[in-house]
Order: structure tokens, then C-alpha cells, then sequence
């Protein structure tokens, strides 16, 4: 009989056969969350002169199949911040109950007052406090080599209750601008804000009509062009007043007429 | 008995999961790393004068073909007593990776504040500098990808510029460009600058022809230097542009301009 | 033998395979655009050549000629957009010559493409071809691996999908000229200004069945910036080490010099009237 440590309350050898070491590799680097599996397409969004606009579309992609539908890319935060995910969803899924626990915290220390929601917002933490605590955690993530593979925007206000948005992504590079889009929407959405939003005076004069009808514009072209996309969609509009969430749209007036002018690709004339 | 049994892999302890042999990986799988850089490009520039120091850096952040931003600031004001940094003495240029010049700032920032905190006074340049290097240097082996250049006033109130590579090794110099136009902006400065290539016309004959005689330029002559190169170096190099944000440390504290660059 | 010459490969795989590089080819990381009217075709660029992240000529010409009625715009290897252009340009004259009609855009775009499949994508060429034959108005895109595309509006190059985002919300059917001009133009800036591969000028091209009109420079949103300070020398500022004089009666000391007489009427080489 072994009476060593190590064999204690195992099966014996003698008895069962050596354990088959296949079956637990213990050996080899660490391979978990090293690449994106299900992922999230473009977030954009735009400044306007009370607020921000943010979009993203409700499609969760395994790889080329268009896996999930339904799937909310835009979650708020203590009533007064949006924050849009783009890259894998697990992750998403994983920050999202990590910013719950946050905000659950954060209204602990609140004081129960009966001022009205917006002035405990005032207390709480605001769309550039979060930006930074998002950057810092990303950062923190990818100096551990173990990243959060996303890239995310933040929307809402700052401690002024001026318009805020900025980006943060799986290494930690962090940046702001009047308007902002991930993956694709980088490319193909960011030109077209730009015509309406090049600097942070242009943005203070568009509308919020303005403002969304830009954002829809965008969530167009990128159905159009992004072959990863989807033209169901979440847009949310954040104000000093509040968020006004849409989670469930549906594109409106596209185009395909063109399609039935084009034949072939070459000499083809019928 | 155990000892005895058929199997080879039973002669010793071999019960410990931990303790299997370590086995190669399968053939054909291939391990995908995360890579933790990336160059967001931008370029940056320092020039000392008699009793002042310039430092500039454009304002495009890039990430491959793209534009992230067209404001993103890379001089930054370190070490003053509150968050505005409206007593700072010190400033800090910061280009390459984004991230990693973030944390840069913000680990010399704090530092330099608890050195006033403690101390009751600022920290000099000269002990930012060598703390500076010794930050750099702590990541000998998973460094901080950026190039950064320190600016302020020595203790004679002479400008004072301090260059760093990545881990830590740093200089004292009159001039230095860092970033993706470096080696545009560098042959430029040591022309203009330190009249590198220079001669006094008529002084002598071949080798005993004398050099121009280096004196240091004034305030508005170095601002017109340090838009003449970043105008040169965002016609030729696609990752410059946008904008230029400029400090001027002088012994009235930091005065921060911006001003305009092309923005193809 | 024509075509490429492959004296090299063996010593230039070897090189590779110890380390050395490829050395770096000027490339027109690009946006090129193309976009049918009523009554003709407009092509565009813009105008900055790269390599790697410096910029190699900033008004360089990427609206190549084929014919008088059809033009290419060419992204992605320089040297083969520009020779590439110009081999199915030639082969296409001597094809029209021998068949006493004009080129047609089918043509031209059916000989790129098969050359192009030939060489597996090797030849770094991707263009926009366009004319007007007598057959209509044409727009064809080309890709370096052969494969080809006709639709009424298209972009290429690293711009391309910025230069999409443009065409995707304005363009509509049945554009006039000048709509079509403004609309490949701003397709032009939307990739000088978001892609910085692409940069400098507008250049543009109007296909017509009566002519072709090409605008270069039709739109330059980048003019270079005044220095502030002159940057001239005082003669004498450079040091000379040492100084030698060769006059032109010496010259064939160094090199041979022959003298041609002007040639006679006889003489005269054969040209085209």
C-alpha cells in the first residue's frame, strides 16, 4: 500500500490503472481570454449641444455567423452615463455585472435624501469618473497580460454637466473627441460625423435631432457596408435630464433600388 | 504492490497532478498572443533657452491609418499642488504608446506631489529627472513604450531639457525631438539649434575655417523654430498633424499655447 | 523573352531567407473613386504617395490614360499601377488600329483583369477603370488578383471605405455633371482627411462621349504653410575642404566625348507625320 500525501483519497493504482494524464493538461501557457469568440460590431456616437447621441446595433457575431440577435450593447450607468461595448461579449457580460456592483456601492454611500434622482446623480460618479475607472481597469487588465478584449465608449455628462464621450480599449488607450466610433464604424461612420461635428464649437451647435438623425445616417451605411452587422438597433440619447434608451429599432428608409440596374460584373449586359 | 506495477510511470511519487511531465503542445496549434502595444504615433519636441524651455508636441493620436483624435495633448504639467496643475514648474512629453505614456505622466505626477507634500517645496528638475529614469527603469523587462522628454528650469534658472529612451537611460541636452518625425525634426535642430555644419564665412581657410559660435536663441526666435518643424514634418510624415500645443516654462510659471496644423 | 526577368530569384531568396528586407515600394495608399451621371463618367483621386509612414511625392498623378476616352485611377503599388496602365494602354492602341474601332471599356478591362489573374495578385495594381464607348458609359473596378466589379458608384484604396461612407448617404440615381463632380470630390476629401494614407489634392477626370476633361489640382484644400523664418545660408557657410576644377577642354580626360554633326536630309530618323 502507498502511504504517501499525495495518494491519499485517490484511486489506487494497482486497482484502477495509472490516472491518464490526457485528461487534465495542467502543462502549457494559460489560453483562456486570449481572443475574442462572440463579438459585438461598431459603437458610434456624437456630441450634440446638450448631450450625447450613442448607437450600436443588437447583433452578437460568432465569427461569421450571425450567432445572436438580440443582444443590448448599450448599458447605462447610475441613470446618468451610457457605456457602449464593442469586441467580445463575455467581457461585456463580465463589465456589466462589474459596473453593477460598482453602482450598487456607490448607492450605499448615498445619502437618502428626497431630492430628486438628478440631484443623487450629482453626487454619484459621472461620465468622466468613469471613463477614468474604465481606463484604469483596462489598463491594469492588459499590464496582467489577461485584457477585457473590448473597445468601449463612454457617454454622458461631465463634473459641468457638459457633454462627455470618450473611448477606452483592450490596452488601455484612452481618448476623447466631438464625435467617436468603434471597429468599422472607425472607418466608415466616423467620416460622416466629422462633416457634421469637426471640432467641439461644430458639435455645441448641432441639435438633438440633428444629433440622431446623424447617428441613424451612420447605422445605415454601416449596415450597408459591415458585412458583421445588423439593422435592429439600440440608440440612447443622455441629457442632464436623464438617458432616453431605445433598445429594440429597426432601420428605417433603405435603399436596394440600385440592385436591380446592376448586371454582372464584366461584359455580362443581361 | 504499487511499486511493482507494469506501468513505467509508477516507479516514484506520481500521484501530484501538478507533478505530470510537461508535454508539447499539440502539432499545428498555434498559441495567439496578445500583443500589449501599439505606436499612436504623434511627435514631440524640446528646445532650452538662457531662462526658458519650450515644449511642444502635435496633437493627432493614430491608430494604424486612422485618426483616434485630432485633440489629444501629449506635453503634460507635472507635479503641481492640485489636480488644475496651475503651480507646476515641471512639464513632460510623452509619445508612442498612449496608454503606457498615460501611466508615465500619472506615476511622476503623484510622485512629484508627495514630494511637495512632504518636502514643502517642488521637486527640481534635476531629482525629477533622475526619478524619472528610475521609473523607466523598474520596467527594464516589460517597459513603458514611450519616449519622454522633461522640460523646466535648472537651479541657476537656466531651461533645462532631459531625454529618455524607453527603460531609462537619459541625457541632458539643448534640444531633442521624440516620436514618428524624430529623424525629420533632429537634423533641423542641430542645424538651427547648436549650428551644427555652420562656419563663419571668410574666418579661415579649409580645416581652420571656424565654427559658428553657439549662443542660445531667444524666446520668439524658438517658438518660430518649433513651428517651422512641425510644419516640415507634417508635410512629409502621416501619423503629424492636426494640431501644435506648445509650453513655454519660464520663472512666471507655464503658458500654454495651441495653435493649428494641417490636418491631411 | 518578354515580360518580367527573373535572373534574380535564387540570390534575392537566399538574401530573404538571412534576414534582409524587401526593399520598401513607393505605394499610393490611396482613395480613388469612380461614379456614373447621365451623359458620362467621373473618376477621382487624391494625390499623396506613401511609403511606409512618409510621404514620397505629395502631388503625385493617379488618373493614368488608356485611351482618349477611357481613363484608370490606380491604387496600391505605384510602379504597377503606372506600368500596368500603361502595357494594356499600348495594347490596346495597336488592337484599335487593327480593328479600325474605338477601344472599348469592356476591352480594356477584360485584358487588366486577365493580366493581373496571370500574375496571382504579384502585380500590386487595384484601379478604377472608366470611359465612354460606343456602347455607352462605363465603370469597371479592377483588383490586383484579376477579380473585377461594375456597379454605379465605387471607391479603392486605404480611403475607400471613407470615401463609401460619402457616396452611401448622398448619392442618388440620374446625377448631372456638376452633382457628379461635387459628389466624387467630397468622396476624395472624406479620404484625405479621415485616412492618412491618403492626403494633399483633388484630382478629377470627366469621360464624356464628345471628351475627356481632366481636372488636376481641381480642389487643393492643403496648401503648404508659410515657414516664418528664411532658412537661406550666408554664402561661404559651409566649410570646403578642398576644390578642383575640371574645364570643358578636359573633359575627355574623364570621359569620352564625340562630337555629332547635325544630320542631313537623308539622314533624319523615321517619325510619324
Amino acid at each position: 500500500m502507498d502511504h504517501r500525501p499525495q495518494a491519499w483519497g485517490r484511486p489506487r493504482d494497482d486497482v484502477y490503472g495509472a490516472y491518464d494524464h490526457s485528461y487534465l493538461q495542467q502543462s502549457g501557457p494559460k489560453t483562456a481570454t486570449q481572443s475574442p469568440v462572440v463579438t459585438g460590431t461598431s459603437v458610434v456616437a456624437i456630441k450634440f449641444k446638450e448631450g450625447v447621441v450613442i448607437a450600436a446595433d443588437n447583433l452578437a457575431s460568432y465569427g461569421s455567423l450571425a450567432r445572436f440577435t438580440d443582444v443590448k450593447r448599450l448599458r447605462t450607468f447610475l441613470g446618468t452615463s451610457v457605456v457602449g461595448f464593442g469586441g467580445d461579449v463575455s467581457d461585456m457580460q463580465w463589465l456589466d455585472r462589474h459596473l453593477k456592483e460598482l453602482a450598487i456601492d456607490e448607492a450605499y454611500d448615498q445619502e437618502p435624501t428626497a431630492e430628486s434622482a438628478e440631484a443623487a446623480a450629482k453626487e454619484g460618479l459621472n461620465a468622466a469618473n468613469l471613463y477614468k475607472y474604465l481606463q484604469k481597469l483596462m489598463y491594469k487588465r492588459r499590464n496582467d497580460f489577461d485584457p477585457l478584449w473590448n473597445q468601449i465608449l463612454i457617454a454622458g455628462l461631465d463634473e459641468d454637466d457638459k457633454p462627455f464621450l470618450a473611448s477606452v480599449d483592450l490596452r488601455g488607450t484612452s481618448f476623447t473627441s466631438p464625435s467617436l466610433a468603434t471597429g468599422f464604424g472607425a472607418m466608415l461612420a466616423q467620416p460622416i460625423m466629422r462633416l457634421h461635428a469637426a471640432t467641439e464649437e461644430d458639435a455645441a451647435k448641432l441639435t438633438r435631432e440633428q444629433a440622431v438623425e446623424v447617428v441613424k445616417e451612420c447605422m445605415k451605411v454601416l449596415y450597408y457596408r459591415d458585412a458583421r452587422s445588423l439593422d435592429r438597433y439600440s440608440i440612447a440619447v443622455v441629457t442632464k435630464e436623464g438617458i432616453d434608451l431605445k433598445e429594440d429599432e429597426q432601420l428605417e428608409k433603405q435603399s436596394w433600388a440600385f440592385a436591380e440596374r446592376i448586371k454582372g460584373y464584366g461584359t455580362q449586359t443581361v | 504492490m504499487a511499486m511493482f506495477s507494469q506501468n513505467p510511470t509508477m516507479n516514484g511519487p506520481n500521484y501530484s497532478f501538478s507533478d505530470t511531465p510537461r508535454t508539447k503542445a499539440p502539432e499545428g496549434a498555434r498559441e495567439h498572443r496578445f500583443d500589449p502595444y501599439t505606436d499612436n504615433g504623434g511627435s514631440t519636441l524640446a528646445i532650452a533657452g538662457a531662462d526658458f524651455t519650450i515644449m511642444a508636441g502635435d496633437t493627432r493620436l493614430t491608430s494604424g491609418y486612422n485618426i483616434n483624435s485630432r485633440y489629444h495633448p501629449k506635453v503634460f504639467k507635472i507635479g503641481g499642488t492640485t489636480s488644475d496643475q496651475h503651480d507646476a514648474t515641471i512639464a513632460l512629453s510623452v509619445v508612442g504608446f498612449a496608454a503606457d505614456g498615460e501611466a508615465l505622466k500619472e506615476r511622476l505626477d503623484a510622485i512629484c506631489k508627495m514630494y511637495r507634500y512632504r518636502h514643502g517645496k517642488p521637486m527640481s528638475v534635476k531629482a525629477c529627472a533622475q526619478r524619472l529614469s528610475t521609473i523607466l527603469y523598474q520596467k527594464r523587462f516589460f517597459p513603458y513604450y514611450a519616449y519622454a522628454i522633461l522640460g523646466g528650469l535648472d537651479e541657476e534658472g537656466k531651461g533645462a531639457v532631459y531625454s529618455y529612451d524607453p527603460v531609462g537611460s537619459y541625457e541632458r541636452e539643448q534640444c531633442r525631438a521624440g516620436g514618428a518625425a524624430a529623424s525629420l525634426i533632429m537634423p533641423f535642430l542641430d542645424n538651427q539649434v547648436n549650428f551644427k555644419n555652420q562656419y563663419i564665412p571668410g574666418s579661415g581657410e579649409g580645416h581652420a575655417l571656424q565654427e559658428r559660435e553657439r549662443k542660445p536663441l531667444s524666446r520668439q526666435e524658438v517658438e518660430t523654430l518649433v513651428k517651422d518643424a512641425f510644419d516640415g514634418a507634417v508635410e512629409r510624415h502621416i501619423e503629424v498633424g492636426d494640431g501644435l500645443q506648445m509650453m513655454i516654462i519660464t520663472k512666471d510659471g507655464i503658458q500654454e499655447v495651441t495653435m493649428p496644423l494641417k490636418k491631411d | 523573352m518578354p515580360g518580367f526577368d527573373f535572373s534574380n530569384y535564387n540570390r534575392n531568396a537566399a538574401l530573404h531567407a538571412r534576414g534582409v528586407p524587401l526593399p520598401k515600394a513607393t505605394s499610393t495608399g490611396t482613395t480613388i473613386v469612380g461614379c456614373i451621371y447621365d451623359g458620362g463618367v467621373v473618376i477621382a483621386a487624391d494625390t499623396r504617395a506613401t511609403s511606409g509612414p512618409i510621404v514620397a511625392d505629395k502631388n503625385c498623378e493617379k488618373l493614368h490614360y488608356i485611351s482618349p476616352n477611357i481613363w484608370c485611377a490606380g491604387a496600391g503599388t505605384a510602379a504597377d499601377t503606372e506600368f500596368t496602365t500603361a502595357l494594356i494602354s499600348s495594347q490596346l492602341e495597336l488592337h484599335s488600329l487593327s480593328t479600325g474601332r474605338k477601344p472599348r471599356v469592356v476591352t480594356c478591362m477584360t485584358l487588366l483583369k486577365q493580366h493581373l489573374f496571370r500574375y496571382q495578385g504579384h502585380i500590386g495594381a487595384y484601379l478604377v477603370v472608366a470611359g465612354v464607348d460606343p456602347t455607352g458609359t462605363h465603370l469597371f473596378t479592377v483588383h490586383a488578383h484579376g477579380s473585377t466589379d461594375k456597379l454605379p458608384y465605387v471607391t479603392m484604396g486605404s480611403g475607400s471605405l471613407a470615401a463609401m461612407s460619402v457616396f452611401e448617404t448622398q448619392w442618388r440615381p440620374k446625377l448631372t455633371q456638376e452633382d457628379a463632380v461635387k459628389l466624387c470630390s467630397d468622396a476624395i476629401l472624406a479620404g484625405i482627411f479621415n485616412d492618412l494614407g491618403s492626403g494633399s489634392n483633388v484630382d478629377v477626370a470627366v469621360i464624356t462621349s464628345e471628351k475627356t476633361t481632366l481636372k488636376r489640382n481641381y480642389i487643393k484644400p492643403n496648401e503648404r504653410t508659410q515657414k516664418l523664418k528664411s532658412y537661406k545660408f550666408a554664402r561661404g557657410t559651409t566649410n570646403v575642404l578642398n576644390e578642383k576644377i575640371i574645364r570643358k577642354e578636359d573633359l575627355g580626360n574623364f570621359v569620352t566625348v564625340e562630337e555629332i554633326s547635325v544630320a542631313g536630309p537623308g539622314d533624319q530618323m523615321e517619325v510619324d507625320a
